[in-house]
């Protein structure tokens, strides 16, 4: 039977009592086939790490189930932590074991030997097996994110919860930890994982975007972008910061937003550069650069955002 | 405190009110921390300019936390000199940290406390003149946008919103210069901007910032950029002359060429 990895119906999950009640994750539904890699990107407190709980049988769900590989939180959650692999948003292992201890102590738990799962998660090891003596409080960030990841594989797991694994994480380090990700996927393993960075959720063969407890768009990285609905422009002179003030002031400016070196303007498709160029040059800018560019992921999550903001009424 | 020790102060505050209008808020030399036999910085030497945005990037373990906690007077410098908003780091280090603002990626300001609440009390532990206190307070709240929400206990404000706080808190008493430590760390990409319009806007005030980010769009945003590896800065300069140094596009190549450099080192 082809069923999928993972499947979450219609889950809530409520916190506190009367007015100070949050509703940390909202209807949440959403299906990850098998060998699949899925990202849930969302800002902090979007409810990220509660949908992880519920996912991985830690937290009961107000309403609402998950089967796991065809098991259910609820009653079968023996059965699911056996064939799941966790790593939580916090470091969590033992700062004062050392690289080895930990990795020892992980594989005891589930019974097995580091020796019985080298092969498996040798390409992540060999990188941290040189100071498999150092105690992993002494880690820098990145190997530690390495070792959290090696527990977590420990026991050969079907399924990969991964929880802001690179927050954090300077950027040379993160992608490092992506790369290893595609490894697991040449292993068929399925990887849930969450990150605040949108650009690497480009790696993902899918995207859910988590905003106030609901997913507000569920698609591939490149349906999400290609259903962008405005003409992006990479604009850019030698006053930034003025720059940005002048092109919200344009017209048939939908948005404005800094990206790296750029100004993204959002305009009505069609619309036509040369008279953004126009404008530019009235408002005395120098040097003007514009570009045509294909929306980003973080393009797409703010517009996204923006259209939340406004069907609540905000 | 006795005449002698105020006017002693006094001396101290206009001889660095002098160094900062020199033109620097930061000036170190071959500045080093050594624990035990591990150098965790190891001779920097660079200058923050009045005024200038200057961006403190490197990867996880170069020692950007060590070197901001001697700059920001928490740690005694193994050896090597410098000045921070015109104090010695070496032995008025009580002086820098009147001078400062600091912002710790960790949110710092108290949950149970309401938002007037939290700027009254940090207002009071920097020193902040009680008559300016209530007009600061009106000020800051306005340029958030935040009139509505005086009241409002802290715990109940958006993560976004509070960053926004917790930064007006730290320039609330005007310091020569702002420590931004990873302030947009897993912040929506929304609120990561608009924090960076803040912090645009406390510049044309004439505050000096000094940040880390590991969003390497934001190391754009900075007049100079510099980047750390090993516990040494490797390279200073503006983002563009980064970018073109090596002949990329984006600063995010930029760190990783640098930080390569270092993994070579190694072997």
């Amino acid at each position: 039977m082809a069923s999928s990895a993972v499947i979450a119906s219609h889950l809530s999950k409520r916190f506190g009592h009367g007015a100070h009640q949050i509703t940390a994750v909202d209807d949440i539904s959403l299906r990850v086939e098998k060998g699949e890699m899925f990202g849930i990107i969302g800002p902090d407190g979007a409810g990220k790490t509660t949908l992880f709980r519920l996912l991985t049988s830690l937290m009961l769900p107000d309403e609402g189930q998950v089967r796991i590989e065809g098991f259910n939180t609820l009653k079968q959650y023996k059965e699911i932590r056996r064939i799941i692999g966790y790593m939580p948003g916090r470091f969590s292992l033992y700062q004062d074991l050392s690289v080895e201890e930990n990795l020892n102590f992980f594989a005891t738990l589930f019974g097995t030997h580091i020796r019985a799962n080298y092969d498996f998660i040798y390409p992540i090891y060999r990188y941290l097996e040189p100071f498999k003596k150092r105690k992993a409080g002494n880690l820098s960030g990145g190997m530690k994110q390495k070792l959290a990841l090696c527990c977590a594989l420990i026991h050969n797991p079907k399924v990969l919860f991964l929880d802001e694994p690179t927050t954090g994480v300077d950027p040379v380090s993160r992608k490092e930890f992506w790369e290893m990700l595609g490894l697991l996927q040449q292993k068929d393993i399925t990887v849930v994982a969450s990150t605040p960075y949108m650009s690497e959720a480009m790696r993902c063969h899918r995207i859910g975007f988590i905003q106030n407890g609901k997913i507000i768009g569920c698609n591939t990285p490149q349906n999400i972008r290609e259903a962008f609905p405005w003409l992006v422009l990479s604009v850019r002179s030698t006053e930034m910061f003025r720059l940005l003030q002048d092109l919200r002031a344009y017209p048939d400016c939908r948005a404005c937003h800094s990206f790296g070196a750029y100004q993204h303007i959002y305009l009505p498709k069609g619309s036509d550069p040369e008279d953004l160029h126009r404008y530019l040059t009235r408002k005395r800018h120098n040097d003007i650069r514009i570009k045509e560019t294909d929306a980003t992921i973080e393009d797409c999550f703010m517009d996204l955002m923006a259209k939340k903001g406004e069907s609540d009424g905000h | 405190m006795g005449i002698k020790s105020i006017k002693q102060r006094l001396l101290r505050e206009r001889k660095a009110i002098q160094a900062v209008n020199d033109g620097y808020v930061i000036q170190v030399n071959d500045l080093t921390k050594k624990f035990g036999d591990f150098t965790a910085v190891d001779h920097i030497s660079f200058e923050v300019r009045k005024g200038e945005i200057f961006g403190f990037l490197g990867a996880n373990g170069a020692g950007k936390t060590t070197a901001i906690r001697m700059l920001c007077g928490l740690h005694r410098p193994t050896s090597g000199s410098g000045m921070v908003a015109g104090f010695n780091i070496c032995n008025q280090q009580e002086d820098i940290k009147r001078n400062i603002g600091y912002m710790s990626q960790k949110f710092s300001l108290y949950n149970d406390l309401r938002v007037w609440e939290n700027i009254r009390l940090f207002a009071g532990i920097y020193g902040v003149n009680e008559n300016l206190i209530a007009p600061k307070t009106d000020a800051l709240l306005s340029r958030l946008g935040f009139m509505s929400e005086r009241n409002t206990m802290v715990r109940e404000l958006p993560l976004g919103w509070k960053q926004k706080l917790a930064f007006s808190v730290a320039i609330l008493h005007d310091p020569r210069i702002v420590f931004l430590d990873e302030p947009t760390g897993g912040v929506d990409p929304l609120t990561r901007r608009q924090f960076w319009e803040l912090i645009y806007e406390a510049v044309s005030r004439g505050i000096t910032v000094f940040v880390t980010t590991h969003y390497m769009d934001e190391a754009e945003y900075c007049n100079r950029v510099s980047m750390m590896v090993d516990g040494r800065i490797e390279m200073l300069d503006t983002p563009r002359n980064l970018r073109s140094h090596f002949g990329v596009e984006s600063m995010e190549e930029v760190f990783t060429r640098i930080a390569r450099k270092a993994t070579r080192n190694d072997d």
